[in-house]
């Protein structure tokens, strides 16, 4: 009988190292997979052609492979992302956190977790059927899909990381350090200012790279409101993302096209990867104070 | 010696539940008054009365006046910062903000409006000083202040408080987390700075209010049982019940 009660116990861990083991194997797989097919073409074209080249042009006769459109309209355009939601996200989050009734605080949170769930495509068909006609009114342009309209949708769709992970962190700010400003005399919004939000910097860094993040990966949306077209980033333009740039073209290209295409892929994996390393720093610190 | 502080009939709740039970006391001026009895007894609730930091907790009702300075600290007119400020506080646990230690005792006078550098060097020289701490920080002022042992945290916590100038010092138990070295420095500190502020200090030990009181206050069941000389209250209790407590019958 005992022996039998081991036997399970051993197959039951191994069962569950083997789906633990199915997350490592997708993320080596796709990294394996990403470097491999994305490897080619870089090396045909040339990294510093490929990085830096103004010019996209898969499908012309003399094509040219020039991601830099891309690169600097993901990073301006989630940029443009953090400059607009993070003060209002912040600021949420320490209204929520620490300022606002208990009935408003249950209602308001309610709201951001649906606004977390409702899904990129539906923040797209918003965005271009009230954004884009509303951008083309306000700025006199002969089309309203672009660079500006994207910043505004991915403003909206990284609120909710920014203001759970900012709520969570602030928190848990220990309460005899309010106490400790109060009893010295200082207002609320003093406190929370100058006691509650710097000790809580860690994890509030970390929740604004969980927008950037969020804001570079995201794909649907933008290509719905941006317009699409490889132009170089300007605020009033279209433009096209990194992830939209693969989304776009995937479905109808072929040799070169197509390993370039992974490429662009690689190099956004390299973005993520490199602010997930930011993320893991933030919150590593985060708990060790 | 006159009374800083004239208790009248305070009554308090929390919830539907009173916690204090019509108190009257004067505190006078230039002393250390200790508040004494069993846990959950009220003497940390009154405490935070004084300075109003009951006001943070929801459902929290008050009848009665604390007269101080001439005013009702629970009239509209009163500006409970300006008051805090002027009634200052050091809790149980040592807590100074995670900052440097610098930026700890110049919190408060940079909270009411002192930014410039030299005055703020003074000030925290000053009350470094006050708080017998000085000649253990001053080489690293601009270190995080968690880095120091619980004891010197809870000087500098007083520090941090005689930064802003109060004329008063509340203290909820400030040595109940401290080793027995570090309990004897505050209390010598406490009958230094008596000279400059009066205290009102809570504590469990009642040798420590035997060692550094001038007047007692015993507090059962949210009633103020007896308050007087802290000699007299503990060698001649009125009350049968401070009696029973101070010979160690309950508590």
């Amino acid at each position: 009988m005992k022996h039998k009660n081991h036997l399970l116990e051993n197959v039951i861990h191994g069962v569950f190292l083997i789906l633990g083991l199915i997350t490592v194997g997708c993320v080596l797989l796709i990294t394996a997979y990403l470097v491999v097919s994305g490897i080619p073409a870089i090396r045909e074209i040339g990294l510093f052609n490929f990085l830096t080249g103004d010019t996209w042009a898969s499908t012309a006769a003399e094509p040219s492979f020039g991601i830099l459109p891309f690169i600097l309209t993901s990073v301006y355009g989630t940029a443009g992302a953090i400059l607009l939601g993070v003060p209002v996200g912040f600021l949420t989050a320490v209204y929520l956190a620490k300022i606002a009734s208990p009935a408003v605080k249950s209602v308001m949170t309610s709201a951001v977790s649906l606004l977390a769930g409702i899904p990129s495509v539906v923040y797209g068909l918003v965005g271009m059927i009230i954004l884009v006609p509303a951008i083309r009114t306000c700025f006199n342009l002969s089309d309203g899909s672009c660079l500006l309209a994207a910043i505004i949708v991915l403003g909206v769709m990284i609120l909710p990381s920014i203001i759970d992970v900012s709520i969570t962190a602030l928190e848990a700010v220990p309460k005899e350090y309010e106490d400790a400003s109060f009893a010295l005399g200082a207002t609320p919004i003093e406190t929370y200012f100058k006691v509650s939000v710097p000790a809580a910097k860690s994890g509030i860094a970390a929740a604004v790279v969980l927008g950037v993040g969020r804001a570079i990966g995201e794909a649907t949306a933008v290509m719905m409101v941006s317009g699409n077209v490889p132009n170089m980033p300007s605020l009033f333009q279209s433009v096209r993302f990194l992830t939209t740039a693969v989304a776009s073209e995937m479905s109808y290209s072929s040799g070169l096209q197509q390993q370039a295409l992974f490429s662009i892929a690689l190099v956004l994996f390299l973005f993520i990867m490199l602010i997930n390393a930011t993320l893991n720093f933030f919150l590593k610190r985060n708990k060790e104070e | 010696m006159s009374n800083i502080i004239t208790v009248d009939d305070l009554c308090l709740w929390y919830g539907s539940t009173q916690a204090l039970h019509n108190i009257n006391i004067e505190i006078p001026e230039k002393s250390i008054t200790a508040l004494i009895g069993p846990s959950g007894c009220g003497k940390s609730t009154f405490l935070k009365t004084l300075n109003r930091m009951n006001d943070l907790i929801p459902d929290v009702k008050t009848t009665g006046k604390i007269i101080y300075k001439d005013r009702d600290i629970f009239s509209p007119s009163v500006d409970v910062n300006i008051l805090r400020k002027e009634i200052g506080m050091v809790f149980q646990k040592p807590n100074p903000f995670p900052m440097s230690i610098y930026d700890n005792i110049a919190y408060g006078p940079r909270t009411h409006g002192i930014t410039n550098r030299i005055k703020l060097d003074e000030i925290v020289e000053e009350s470094l000083r006050d708080a017998a701490i000085w000649d253990e920080v001053k080489d690293r002022l601009k270190k995080n202040a968690l880095g120091l042992s619980g004891g010197q945290q809870q000087r500098l916590c007083i520090a941090r408080a005689l930064a802003v100038k109060p004329d008063v010092l509340l203290m909820d138990e400030p040595t109940s987390a401290l080793d027995p070295i570090s309990t004897s420095k505050i209390e010598e500190l406490a009958l230094q700075l008596k000279d400059k502020y009066t205290i009102i200090i809570v504590t469990h030990n009642m040798q420590q209010a035997v060692r550094i009181s001038d007047q007692t206050a015993f507090f059962l069941l949210g009633e103020l049982v007896e308050y007087g000389n802290t000699e007299e209250m503990f060698s001649r209790p009125e009350d049968k019940r401070t009696e029973d407590y101070i010979t160690g019958r309950f508590g």
